[in-house]
């Protein structure tokens, strides 16, 4: 049980996410009627832009990952969706715009051609946006190899003191090595219990706390301790993790914690004592949920209740009539080009943020994300808004129910099993139908 | 006709078929010497046309001639190679269709140009698309839905869902929606029960009397010429006749060619 509802829980953080680029790609197919194939580039721009972004903040004004500010995120956020945005704008004014005439075939292989270019000027070895500390070597003078001599050494005397630049922590483009993006979003367990609280009173050995309570410890769940403890009048907390067997436990018991080179002395430290819930539920996908919806949301009155969305809804159906209502089509084209790769640049970046390991802009793991995402839009409807939020999740939980249940290795299969099988049974997908509702 | 232009005097047959068209109102529209050719398709060679304020003008003529091309590269649908149009005596030909409707011109085109996925009430409020005067667009919608009380009762439906007729209408009033001082209607009775046709020309004239003026495209020659003020016949991308209506109607030329008079 707590299985399927942990992996249901995946399911919807990973399909708001599908679910956003897929409105990217439905967008711009409703509009030009062509299968935009940078897409997913334009995803992988943002997660990198996440990356470099949210790096260069860090090391510039020397915070941690987690005390970075809350507005970090908010300012990394934009920063994607503004690169992604121009990005877009000019992809379609360059690349696709010169051939609205041209038969659709001719921009397709446009499509790929920008996406390639994107692939490859992405992981070029890029000049450093921020490095780390300066490295500073100091050896006798007669020693200096002729690489080192070159660098100009500061001899005084016999030593020779040489500075190294320190290592590239962010490049721009982003070179071919992948990275770890920090985690720039608050994260914790949501539904927690605390099953106790309180002092632990004398014990003499360290690493141990004494409890000042009776507690009951349950058989197949983890607990751990969060412990606040003043040192040299600086407040401290740490999280421990318990070493007992489960069961009653009365106060004035002494309860071991894992062993660690350099047990603390928990003597007169504030400590409290955690159960964790069968389905953990993470602020992280809380919040990557919660802005998805937002996003979906507000896409949704957008192209259904305001006066643009019509337009983008006419234009969609015949750009001719669209321009004689005082529509101007380059406009409304370059709008929803935007629209699309600021969603994909959102959910690239609360992408970084769940999983920071980010391959190298040419990987074919972004390339299989993309194409994912891609499924899920002509799963639901080529053209459909509602069609692609629908895909999204219809396809993250095939794949990780199928992960879970089935087998992980054959995970891409489902997707593509599932593509064929709604495209025999609806080639139009689940919501498109012959009187189209596109956009 | 086309003989006209080969005849040993042309400059007097001419003469005789095209007469300018002289009324009271200001100049609201001038085409002058208009080509327009798609690709190695010419369709225009020289046309001129004169509408002014006030008027109905209609421009008849067979199928291909060439009718929905001018319409079309007046309201900047197409880019004709060579000419001049004025509106208002501002130059207007290389502006996109969408500065047009700004310009105080709006063009329902042929085929009506309805957004089939969209509900009858959006298409109606795209025609006010490039207005901002939330009063006026308010009072204008309440016209065109009197003028057009069918429609009103659709408003809810998808557009696509409407027939023929109630699309026609549909498209007459989402013109009216941007308020035009120039109307251009292409073929507005195409495949429309001789009744609704009716209804659809009486209401083309209350337009116009209502302070619209209109450039009408027709192949129902009969119906246009007894509505317009002056009348233009196209034939294979050029001006073969121009005079007033009446005289129009009454000529033998365009009785035997376009009224399927004998
Ligand atoms: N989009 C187009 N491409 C090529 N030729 C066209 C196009 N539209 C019209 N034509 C040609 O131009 C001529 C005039 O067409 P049109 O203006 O539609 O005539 P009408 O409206 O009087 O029936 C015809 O010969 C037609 O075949
Ligand atoms: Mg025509």
């Amino acid at each position: 049980m707590a299985d399927f509802f942990q992996t249901l829980i995946a399911t919807i953080a990973v399909g708001s996410l599908y679910a956003l680029v897929a409105l990217g790609y439905t967008l711009v197919y409703g509009i030009l009627k062509f299968i935009n194939f940078a897409h997913s580039d334009i995803f992988v721009l943002g997660a990198w832009t996440t990356f470099a972004g949210s790096t260069v903040f860090l090391t510039k004004f020397g915070y941690e990952p987690e005390q970075s500010p809350w507005w970090l995120g908010v300012c990394v956020l934009l920063l994607a969706i503004f690169v992604c945005g121009l990005t877009g704008y000019l992809i379609e004014r360059f690349a696709y715009r010169p051939l609205r005439k041209a038969p659709r075939l001719n921009v397709l292989i446009t499509a790929i051609g920008v996406s390639l270019l994107l692939q490859n000027v992405g992981q070029l070895p890029g000049l450093a946006l921020v490095r780390g500390p300066e490295r500073v070597v100091t050896k006798p003078a007669d020693q200096l190899t002729d690489r080192e001599k070159s660098t100009n050494p500061e001899i005084a005397g016999d030593t020779a003191t040489i500075r190294e630049p320190g290592e590239a922590l962010a490049t721009l483009p982003f070179g071919s090595s992948p990275k770890r993006a920090p985690t720039i979003l608050p994260d914790a367990v949501l539904n927690e219990t605390v099953v106790a609280s309180g002092t632990s009173k004398g014990g003499a050995k360290r690493g141990v706390i004494v409890l000042d309570q009776a507690i009951e410890l349950v058989p197949d769940r983890g607990y751990r301790l969060e412990i606040a403890r003043t040192i040299d009048g600086q407040p401290r907390r740490e999280s421990l993790n318990l070493a007992v067997e489960p069961g009653k436990y009365e106060a004035g018991v002494e309860l071991a914690t894992q062993p660690r080179r350099n047990p603390a002395d928990l003597d007169g430290a504030r400590y409290t004592l955690v159960r964790d819930p069968l389905v953990p539920i993470r602020l992280l996908d809380v919040l990557i949920v919660a802005s998805s919806l937002v996003l979906m949301a507000g896409l949704q009155v957008l192209v259904f209740r305001t006066k643009l969305g019509s337009a983008m809804r006419a234009v969609s159906f015949n750009v001719d009539t669209a321009s004689l209502m005082g529509i101007n089509v380059n406009f409304v084209i370059s709008f929803t080009f935007v629209l699309g790769t600021a969603l994909a640049a959102a959910a690239a970046f609360l992408y970084a943020m769940k999983y920071p390991s980010l391959q190298q802009p040419a990987s074919g793991v972004w390339v299989l994300l993309g194409l994912k995402a891609f499924v899920a839009a002509v799963v639901g409807g080529i053209g459909n808004v509602r069609g692609a939020v629908l895909g999204g999740f219809l396809i993250a939980g095939i794949e990780f129910f199928g992960a879970r249940y089935i087998s992980t290795e054959l995970r891409d299969v489902y997707v593509f099993g599932l593509l064929i099988v709604v495209l025999l049974v609806r080639p139009n997908g689940l919501l498109g139908s012959a009187v189209r509702e596109k956009v | 006709m086309s003989a006209a232009h080969t005849d040993d005097n042309p400059a007097k047959l001419a003469e005789q078929h095209i007469r300018p068209n002289t009324g009271d109102g200001p100049v609201m529209l001038q085409v002058s010497d208009l080509h327009m050719a798609y690709g190695a398709i010419r369709a225009l060679h020289g046309v001129d046309l004169t509408v002014r304020q006030g008027q109905i003008v209609t421009l008849i003529g067979c199928n291909g001639a060439g009718k929905s091309t001018t319409l079309r590269s007046i309201s900047g649908m197409c880019k004709p190679q060579r000419g001049k149009i004025t509106l208002e005596g501002r130059e207007i030909l290389g502006l996109p269709s969408h500065a047009m409707v700004r310009l105080g011109m709006a063009h329902s085109p042929e085929g009506r140009g309805i957004f089939a996925n969209l509900t009858v009430e959006e298409n109606l409020e795209l025609g006010a698309f490039a207005r901002r005067d939330k009063s006026g667009i308010a009072a204008d919608r309440e016209r065109a839905l009197t003028l057009f009380p069918r429609v009103r009762e659709r408003m809810k439906q998808m557009a696509g869902t409407l027939s023929g007729g109630e699309q026609q209408m549909l498209a007459m009033a989402r013109a009216l929606m941007a308020r035009p001082r120039l109307l251009l209607l292409d073929e507005p009775s195409l495949g429309l029960a001789p009744q609704i046709v009716q209804t659809i020309f009486k209401i083309i004239r209350e337009i116009n009397a209502a302070g619209t003026t209109v450039l009408l495209v027709e192949q129902n020659a009969h119906m246009a010429l007894n509505i317009a003020h002056f009348g233009y016949v196209l034939e294979v991308g050029r001006i073969v006749m121009a005079r007033p209506a009446k005289e129009l109607a009454a000529s033998d030329e365009v009785r035997k060619a376009y009224l399927g008079g004998h």
